[in-house]
């Protein structure tokens, strides 16, 4: 079950997992995440959206950054491997209409989730523009994917590395102040850019849609450890959202809370670096 | 050697050895070590064997309590356990779990004038027995009926109705949206108190008898119901439990450090929180614990906070310790490993410094005034009287309410204003045609036994429905 159909390194640190997952596959609406273990000995819980899925081949597409010990150990995993466990889809649908015209923003490994949205809005029967950042061209990805996806591509680059210089809300504003209609705004990425976007787009009183990364244990709505503040009442993003208003959504308490285990990711991603497994006595205090 | 009703009543009540606490809060390992054969032996003399007996009445599934006790005193050890699995399929789990003293043990008439029979501890004793001793008999199956019953949640109430649901000869197969089976018997209650090798043999041995599980299987995202029955399933049974998590709603409640119980607990239970970095998952570490509320719940994430490394650990409970509904044997273990508790007071926010991280908690003092509707006086706040706390963690465990996730998804499925399951309270039957529920889901947060109990109602009730058709 779970077996991995294909493996792509999309960059340096950024991998993408076809996996066998007919059920899901199927089943799943865009904007909706997985949440899996990759082995059975006392491996985390983690949330990852569904890039994208094929129900005919019954697959679905992951799409990663390894940031930690988990992650790492996921980018470890080769074609023919298993995912010990995966479990969806989870989370509330994007919600698809025809908008008029939609401006779906992807910072980083944000494109990832943003890819099913945009394909869903063009599918609805929107104009749908795509503004795609990164901080250097080797960063950016799903590209190709995204053009498919969308009327029309603009890339950013903090570097100028590949498309114009600048943040995707230099773009944006750019965009706004062209003078072209905007009716709503989906933006995904780090939760600064996010934070960054929803200030923008407030000023100009555009309809902005965000999808929170929040940590999350068990992914439907047990535990409180994914909960956000929206427009001052407590929602979780596991099965509220994971997708809100990004003018009514409180980024700086997400992002400290996003912080509390900074220290033990740190330490359990050393000790995974390290190579000598869990009973490791060198060097070690 | 037959005693006579005296000099049983001179037997005192024999005692369970337990790992002391000095020792105990550095570990996760069980508490209580369980009665020598004849410990167990010497206790099950104390019954009294009255002609009308009451015990059995106190038990919500009715095991043949005297009779099980009375086989234990003259060793057959093999009946024992076979007249109890016959009535309560977890027995392991309850005679470590169940409330006895509000239960059987209250009604032992032994207990007017001496200490009642240790109803609970025979039960485990016996349990073990035959996990350690013996290995599961399987029972006899009625011959297969080729009808498929699904249950949602692998959880007490769950696995009590795939177990006698297959003794049927019924085709079961348990749906569990976590990776692994047992609900609260796995997240909630620790390894100290319930050892997780306990539901490994419970789960291999409803897979003898021929249940079928699905673990990672979110019923309302991956199937919904009415899917289910297109998938050729006959009968439905949800028993998805009390997992939403309840807060205060007090301001600094999302600061780095407050957990839900849910949450403190999943992570320490289930996902080994406690042994990190060996397991992947993170726990906060933390040295000055406030865990509110006095319920099983509150004395077990208190209890985890002091083996997870806590200088001082405190319960803060708005009533008196007489109300609390937590064991007894939970209250008395969690003093006896220095829990302080802060009875009569509750919290009125949280603080944190400017990166968001917990740092005190502002109580205020409580004092109890009239009645209210669970007939326990209302605890009323005393003006003026609040102070400061110390802590970088506190746990929330002031009960939890019905998961969302399948009323949400299934419209036709009718939920109380809290969003309980509404059920008949005798076949379990809910307002959708073929499908049941029972346990938390239903009751709101309760007991271990409370959710098997509506479990053996509703299989008898699925059974009926499968033969008849009717509904």
């Amino acid at each position: 079950m779970n077996r991995i159909v294909r493996r792509n390194q999309l960059s340096d640190n950024v991998v993408e997992l076809v996996v066998a997952s007919p059920v899901i596959a199927r089943k799943r609406k865009p904007g909706q995440f997985i949440i899996l273990r990759t082995h059975a000995d006392k491996a985390e819980r983690i949330p990852l959206t569904i890039a994208d899925a094929d129900s005919n081949a019954g697959t679905i597409t992951l799409v990663f950054q390894v940031v930690g010990k988990s992650t790492a150990e996921l980018s470890d995993l080769k074609e023919g491997d298993s995912i010990h466990d995966l479990a969806g889809p989870l989370g509330k649908p994007t919600h698809v209409e025809n908008f008029g015209s939609v401006v779906c923003i992807g910072g980083g490994i944000g494109i990832a989730p943003l890819h099913p949205i945009a394909q869903a809005m063009k599918s609805a029967g929107n104009r749908v523009t795509s503004i795609l950042g990164a901080r250097t061209k080797n960063l950016l990805i799903m590209q190709e994917h995204m053009k498919k996806a969308s009327d029309e591509v603009i890339v950013v680059t903090d570097d100028g590395s590949a498309g114009d210089q600048g943040f995707v809300t230099t773009a944006l504003e750019k965009l706004i102040s062209s003078g072209e209609k905007i009716d709503m705004v989906v933006a995904i990425g780090p939760s600064i850019m996010m934070k960054m976007v929803c200030k923008v787009t407030k000023q100009h009183d555009i309809r902005t849609v965000v999808s929170l990364n929040t940590i999350m244990v068990d992914g439907t709505g047990m535990c409180g450890c994914c909960r956000v503040s929206v427009d001052g009442t407590t929602q979780f993003v596991c099965v509220d959202g994971p997708e809100f208003d990004g003018h009514k959504v409180d980024f700086e308490e997400m992002m400290q809370r996003q912080s509390t285990y900074l220290d033990q990711e740190k330490k359990s991603y050393e000790i995974y670096k390290h190579g000598c497994g869990d009973n490791c006595t060198c060097n070690r205090k | 050697m037959t005693l006579t009703a005296a000099e049983r009543m001179k037997i005192p009540r024999q005692n369970m050895r337990e790992q002391p606490p000095a020792e105990r809060v550095k570990n996760f390992k069980e508490v209580p070590f369980g009665y020598t054969e004849d410990e167990a032996v010497e206790e099950a003399k104390r019954c009294i064997a009255c002609k009308a007996p009451q015990c059995m009445t106190g038990c919500p599934v009715e095991i043949d309590i005297p009779k099980f006790i009375q086989q234990i005193a003259n060793r057959d050890f093999e009946r024992a356990i076979e007249t109890v699995k016959k009535t309560n399929l977890l027995p392991a789990v309850c005679g470590r779990v169940c409330p006895q003293e509000t239960q059987c043990e209250i009604k032992c008439i032994l207990g007017k004038k001496h200490k009642p029979v240790a109803i609970g501890n025979l039960e485990r004793f016996i349990a073990d027995y035959e996990r350690n001793k013996l290995g599961a008999k399987i029972p006899q199956i009625a011959s297969k009926s080729g009808r498929r019953v699904a249950v949602v949640g692998a959880g007490p109430a769950g696995l009590t109705v795939a177990g006698d649901l297959a003794k049927m000869g019924h085709s079961v197969t348990v749906f569990e949206a976590l990776h692994r089976l047992g609900g609260v018997l796995m997240y909630g209650i620790p390894e100290f108190r319930l050892p997780k090798e306990i539901l490994e043999f419970e789960a291999k041995f409803l897979e003898k008898l021929g249940v079928e599980f699905k673990v990672n299987a979110v019923i309302g995202m991956q199937y919904s119901l009415d899917e289910l029955f297109e998938q050729g399933f006959e009968a439905i049974f949800l028993g998805t439990g009390a997992g939403l998590p309840y807060f205060m709603n007090i301001p600094g409640e999302n600061f780095n450090g407050v957990y839900s119980a849910n949450e403190y607990l999943t992570r320490s239970n289930l996902m080994g929180a406690y042994e990190f970095p060996k397991s992947d998952t993170p726990i906060a570490q933390s040295k000055n614990v406030a865990v509110v509320g006095g319920g099983n719940v509150a004395m077990d994430a208190a209890r985890t906070a002091k083996r997870l490394g806590a200088e001082n650990v405190y319960i803060i409970y708005r009533r008196s310790e007489q109300e609390m509904p937590a064991r007894l044997a939970e209250v008395h273990h969690a003093k006896e490993e220095g829990i302080i508790f802060n009875i009569l007071m509750n919290p009125t926010r949280f603080i944190g410094d400017k990166n968001g991280w917990l740092t005190k908690v502002e109580c205020i003092k409580m004092e109890l005034g009239e009645p209210d509707n669970s007939g326990r006086r209302r605890p009323v706040p005393v003006k003026g009287s609040e102070f400061m706390i110390d802590i970088d963690c506190a746990v929330i465990a002031i009960g939890n309410g019905p998961n969302p996730l399948v009323p949400r998804t299934t419209p036709d499925l009718e939920t109380n204003k809290w969003g309980n399951i509404i059920a008949n309270p005798e076949t379990q039957k809910t307002s959708k045609k073929g499908v049941f529920a029972g346990g938390d889901i239903v009751l709101g947060a309760a007991t271990v036994i409370l959710a098997m109990g509506e479990g053996r109602r509703a299989a008898k009730a699925i059974d009926d429905y499968l033969k008849t058709g009717n509904w």
